[in-house]
């Protein structure tokens, strides 16, 4: 037995298009071991969310796994029933997506919401009817209260559409830690946020992940975010991994091109009166790319040896980079 | 900054949202919704300075921007442009003014009219003040401008759904410019653009300031971009400013607690972990029923009797650093030593 709780390899997932077949995982290996916090980061449209999509099993025609093995403590995802898969969703993983305007039912009280979560998937719950209907409303309540919506109790008879923004991105949080998954899969949770709400949420969620030996994987486009609170991280690129490692070790020294620039890329204050290097061009349309690195074009340090199909390279010290120019690093 | 007059002057500007009255509401005598988006703003803005806006969404940062431009109407308050009283305008006039003072929206996608040409967008402006003698000259000059915000004269002919996020905003970028403005207000211009990209257009703006002596108002709600470019930040809060002053002041030693939460909660790449989170309890407030008082005192950990009741004024704590707290005689940090 291996620590790791989620284990993808090699997962392929496309969309048929009318311009052609869209591959948006292309090859992605992934390992979240039990109690860490992963990191994703990645230009948009890299793959982030139907990566993750995919080990829930919510990619929709015209999308389809085309290739890979999922597997959660050690069982195939992949060769489960929709039932059985159903009963992992939300009891074992939550997702909290993207775009929490569509994620909520319009229809039911959040309250409403939270309980169904609850009822489906929480077995510690009291058995008598009465008993089990005060302990949801006051988990209920008290999620809420965690993710920073004032006057939980009053809120909880409210329809999604009575919140702001952010604060339907925190409710969806809410009810995906309601039931305490093993495993909780953030999309980009805190993009609407205001960095106080922001802060708050991150730490609730570190909070509840050291409590339960809950396992993280936070999708995000703020690398001040994964340097606070991601172990490891994972970087893609046009449907692929291009690097990962150590959080510490990849922000401080990253070793592919792409990861590279996009660190260069951050304006910081410390840089003020300094020029940033902003990575030029733009990611390649994912329609029959050129069996080549799929950095080329925008990377400054491209070479006649980088067009060919690159793998990933072992960069020492629990690192990977998929890049002709790494090397394991000497040990200095 | 300088000791001439500033381009542009703010003063105590006010934009109030009314909400229609649906029936119901009217039946049962409940009163219309008025949503107090900027509640008397003052600032000012020197000729080839970057001022930053920042605050939460909601606070109004794009209402004050747009009122600035008249593009919503303020309820009151007066905006001065080169010692022109834009309030004051006629249509014609403010037409006339709005060469000189442009925008560039925050969503890319939406803000470009999908049935138009890159060339018939960029080309607008040109043709409503009259500032080209004919059709070729209009072409010529978004050529050179659609060249110049790194797009390609090839590109006139197609259509925005044909192009990525950063290309809209520099088509968006393009379209600002190309009347040859002397103020620009940026909402947002890079938030909803990838890391990679947002750099690039941060840096097109910034190297098309000093190619063309423009001054910026700077909307957004990262710190760190707001730090990087301006000269000045302003951080506002429910519709007011809470503080004013040189970025790096404001930014390194904040005296409004409102700001020193902010900075306290910016995740940094380069040292993480190493500040004290602020955590703010309590409750947010709403603009359609601001609270009493500092509009910061739900959330405040300092908040005192006479927050509760009486609004603070703004005073000056350093050369031209201002804040509106009560305490602030008191020097309070929410910040530990090491930040301040
Ligand atoms: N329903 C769909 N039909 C066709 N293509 C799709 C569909 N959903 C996703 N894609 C494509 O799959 C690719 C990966 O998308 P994904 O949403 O995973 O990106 P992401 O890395 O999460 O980006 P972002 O940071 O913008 O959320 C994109 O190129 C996208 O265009
Ligand atoms: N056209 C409108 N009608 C009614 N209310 C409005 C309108 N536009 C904005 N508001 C309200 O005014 C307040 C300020 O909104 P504004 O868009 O200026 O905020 P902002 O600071 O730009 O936020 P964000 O960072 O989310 O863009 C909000 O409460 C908003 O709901
Ligand atoms: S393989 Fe070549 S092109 Fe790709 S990232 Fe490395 S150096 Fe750049
Ligand atoms: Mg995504
Ligand atoms: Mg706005």
């Amino acid at each position: 037995m291996t620590d790791a709780l989620l284990e993808v390899n090699g997962l392929r997932t496309v969309f048929d298009t009318r311009a052609g077949t869209v591959c948006a995982v292309d090859g992605v290996d992934a390992t979240v071991r039990r109690g860490e916090c992963l990191g994703v980061v990645g230009e948009s449209g890299s793959g982030k969310s139907v990566t993750f999509a995919s080990v829930m099993g919510l990619v929709r025609p015209p999308g389809r796994i085309e290739a890979g093995r999922i597997l959660f403590e050690g069982r195939d995802l992949r060769a489960l029933s929709p039932r059985q898969m159903r009963a992992i969703r939300g009891r074992d993983i939550a997702m909290t997506m993207q775009d929490a305007l569509t994620a909520l039912n319009p229809a039911l009280t959040v309250g409403e919401q939270m309980a169904e979560m609850m009822e489906a998937h929480d077995e510690s719950l009291p058995a008598s009817r009465g008993a089990r209907r005060r302990a949801i409303a006051e988990r209920s309540a008290e999620m809420l209260g965690l993710v920073g919506i004032p006057s939980a109790g009053e809120r909880l008879r409210q329809y999604p559409h009575e919140f702001s923004g952010g604060m339907r991105q925190r409710i969806m949080i809410a009810i995906a830690l309601a039931s305490r998954p093993k495993l909780l899969i953030a999309d980009e949770p805190t993009t609407a946020l205001d960095v106080t709400i922001q802060a708050q949420v991150l730490e609730l969620i570190t909070d509840i992940r050291a409590e339960l030996g809950m396992s993280v994987v936070l999708i995000t486009h703020d690398l001040g975010v994964v340097a606070e609170h991601c172990d490891r991280v994972m970087v893609m690129y046009a449907g692929q991994v291009v690097e990962t490692g150590p959080t510490a070790d990849v922000i401080g020294a990253p070793r592919h091109p792409y990861t590279k620039g996009l660190l260069a890329s951050i304006p910081r204050l410390a840089l003020r009166g300094q020029r940033i290097r902003p990575i030029e061009g733009q990611v390649p349309e994912l329609i029959d790319l050129p069996p080549q690195c799929r950095f080329y074009s925008r990377c400054p340090e491209r070479g006649p040896e980088c067009l060919r199909p690159v793998e990933m390279h072992d960069a020492g010290e629990g690192r990977e980079a998929r890049c002709v120019r790494v090397v394991p690093e000497m040990v200095s | 900054m300088t000791g001439s007059a500033p381009l542009l002057e703010v003063d105590k500007l006010v934009k109030e949202y009314r909400g229609g009255r649906r029936l119901a509401d009217r039946l049962t005598g409940r009163p219309e919704t008025v949503v107090r988006a900027v509640t008397g703003v003052s600032l000012s803005i020197a000729r080839g300075e970057i001022v930053g806006l920042i605050g939460e969404s909601g606070c109004g940062k794009s209402t004050l921007g747009r009122s600035i431009l008249r593009l919503h109407e303020p309820t009151s308050g007066r905006v001065t442009f080169d010692g022109t009283d834009v309030t004051a305008l006629a249509a014609p006039a403010m037409k006339a003014m709005r060469r000189r003072m442009q925008i560039i929206f925050q969503d890319p996608y939406a803000s470009l009219n999908p049935r138009r040409t890159v060339g018939e967008i960029v080309g607008l402006p040109l043709r409503l003040h009259g500032l080209a003698r004919s059709p070729a000259e209009v072409r010529d000059l978004v050529a050179a401008m659609i060249e110049k915000v790194g797009l390609k004269s090839a590109h006139l002919d197609r259509y925005p759904h044909q192009f990525s996020g950063g290309q809209r905003q520099r088509i968006g970028i393009a379209r600002a410019l190309v009347s040859h403005p002397e103020f620009i207000v940026c909402d947002e211009p890079v938030s909803a653009l990838d890391v990679s990209i947002q750099a690039q257009i941060i840096q097109l703006l910034t190297d098309l300031k000093s190619e063309m002596g423009l001054t910026y108002l700077f909307i957004s709600h990262d710190i760190s971009v707001i730090g990087y470019l301006s000269d000045r930040v302003a951080v506002m809060y429910l519709g007011e400013l809470v503080e004013f002053g040189p970025v790096e002041d404001v930014l390194a030693r904040p005296r409004h607690p409102y700001t020193q939460s902010l900075m306290s909660a910016v995740p940094e790449v380069d040292r993480p972990g190493h500040r004290h989170r602020v955590r703010l309890e309590g409750d947010l407030p709403s603009p359609l029923a601001p609270p009493p008082g500092c509009r910061f005192h739900t959330r405040c950990p300092f908040a005192t009797d006479i927050c509760r009741r009486e609004a603070p004024r703004t005073e000056t704590v350093g050369p031209g650093h201002t804040a509106a707290c009560h305490r602030l005689s008191e020097n309070l940090s929410l910040l530990d030593e090491e930040q301040a």
